[in-house]
């Protein structure tokens, strides 16, 4: 039998990247500025959405991504902030396919929609899933050497929180040696400090979420 | 599960080119891996053999080509691969930046019997 080459050079990931290409157009046309939020399980991920949306003056909706379970989801509709629960059954980050469904039963036009991305801070930043920003959420708590053992995050993130500012006084977080790894990734992406537990450096935050969210357009950032 | 959906790509790539050009069987794949995507050749291989069971890649070999990543000094314009816990470059002690290099993943060629 004879065995032919045939020549393939297709990216692994071009068929993801054109599904969420085309989500990014479609929220851009409602209105609707999307971020993507990334950081390792226990960050305080869902708790920061809270004391954001707080400070937004457009409508906010929240897809929250998780393994399973839906607690976050609770916790936010119970709080009277819209959200929608998807489970990615063992999946370890969410995929363009999944996300380009569930925007479509989103009721939602001219706002901030924000999709929680699974707790991980590996491969959730090698999908894009149609957002304009990713928002990267790290800790005081969790050490300072995450931008050299996760590079890939700090490197794709448009910004970067520090998280549970709160807890800085217990715990040794070398915050020159964390900025100095970022800023060899990242040049562009702002840092913010904050305490989702005291609210502080909220303002800011919501401020410079405002102000990318005027310039919407159907920009993605792979 | 990391490399679950990423294979199920890789199949349905295959079988796409595979169809286009009138294959009845593929044989080999070649993939180009960069160390910096973290995808793992074992992981990749355990569940290609569960996904392409039914598929016309059934019992193909895989092999990966892997690429090192390598970051660029902003300083010496030096390219070089970063050690543990620091992005500085090892030739000046300059700060590196990353580069697409060893951040490869693709399908580079499928071998098919016609």
């Amino acid at each position: 039998m004879e065995h032919t080459e045939v020549t393939v050079m297709e990216d692994i990931f071009e068929r993801n990247d054109k599904i969420a290409l085309e989500t990014n157009q479609a929220l851009s046309e409602r209105g609707i500025f999307t971020v993507n939020i990334m950081g390792a399980p226990g960050v305080g991920k869902t708790t920061f959405l809270v004391r954001l949306i707080q400070l937004l003056a457009k409508p906010a909706f929240v897809i929250e991504g998780d393994i399973e379970s839906d607690i976050d989801t609770k916790k936010l509709l119970d709080l009277g902030i819209a959200a929608l629960q998807l489970n990615t059954g063992g999946a370890c980050h969410l995929e363009s396919t999944i996300i380009a469904d569930a925007v479509k039963t989103v009721s939602l036009e001219n706002g901030y929609l924000f999709i929680e991305n699974i707790g991980n801070l590996v491969c959730p930043a090698e999908f894009i899933i149609g957002e304009h920003i990713k928002l990267l959420i790290s800790t005081v708590t969790e050490g300072s050497d995450k931008p050299y053992k996760y590079p890939l995050a700090f490197e794709k993130a448009d910004v970067i929180i520090i998280n549970k500012a709160d807890l800085s006084a217990y715990v040794d977080f070398d915050e020159a040696y964390f900025i100095k790894g970022i800023q060899a990734l990242n040049k562009n992406a702002p840092i913010f400090k904050v305490s989702a537990k005291t609210g502080e450096g909220f303002g800011e935050v919501a401020a410079w979420i405002t102000e990318q969210a005027k310039q919407i357009n159907s920009s993605i950032k792979k | 599960m990391h490399e679950l959906s990423i294979t199920k790509q890789i199949v349905a790539i295959c079988e796409d080119f595979a169809g286009k050009h009138s294959a009845s069987k593929v044989t080999k794949i070649n993939l180009v891996v960069g160390e910096a995507t973290g995808y793992i050749a074992e992981s990749i291989r355990f569940y290609f053999d569960i996904l392409a069971k039914d598929s016309i890649c059934k019992d193909a070999k895989i092999t990966l080509e892997t690429v090192k990543p390598l970051l660029l000094c902003t300083s010496c314009q030096q390219y070089f691969e970063r050690v543990p816990f620091s992005f500085d470059c090892p030739l000046c002690g300059g700060q590196g930046e990353p580069t697409e290099i060893g951040r490869e993943f693709y399908v580079k060629s499928i071998e098919i019997e016609e």
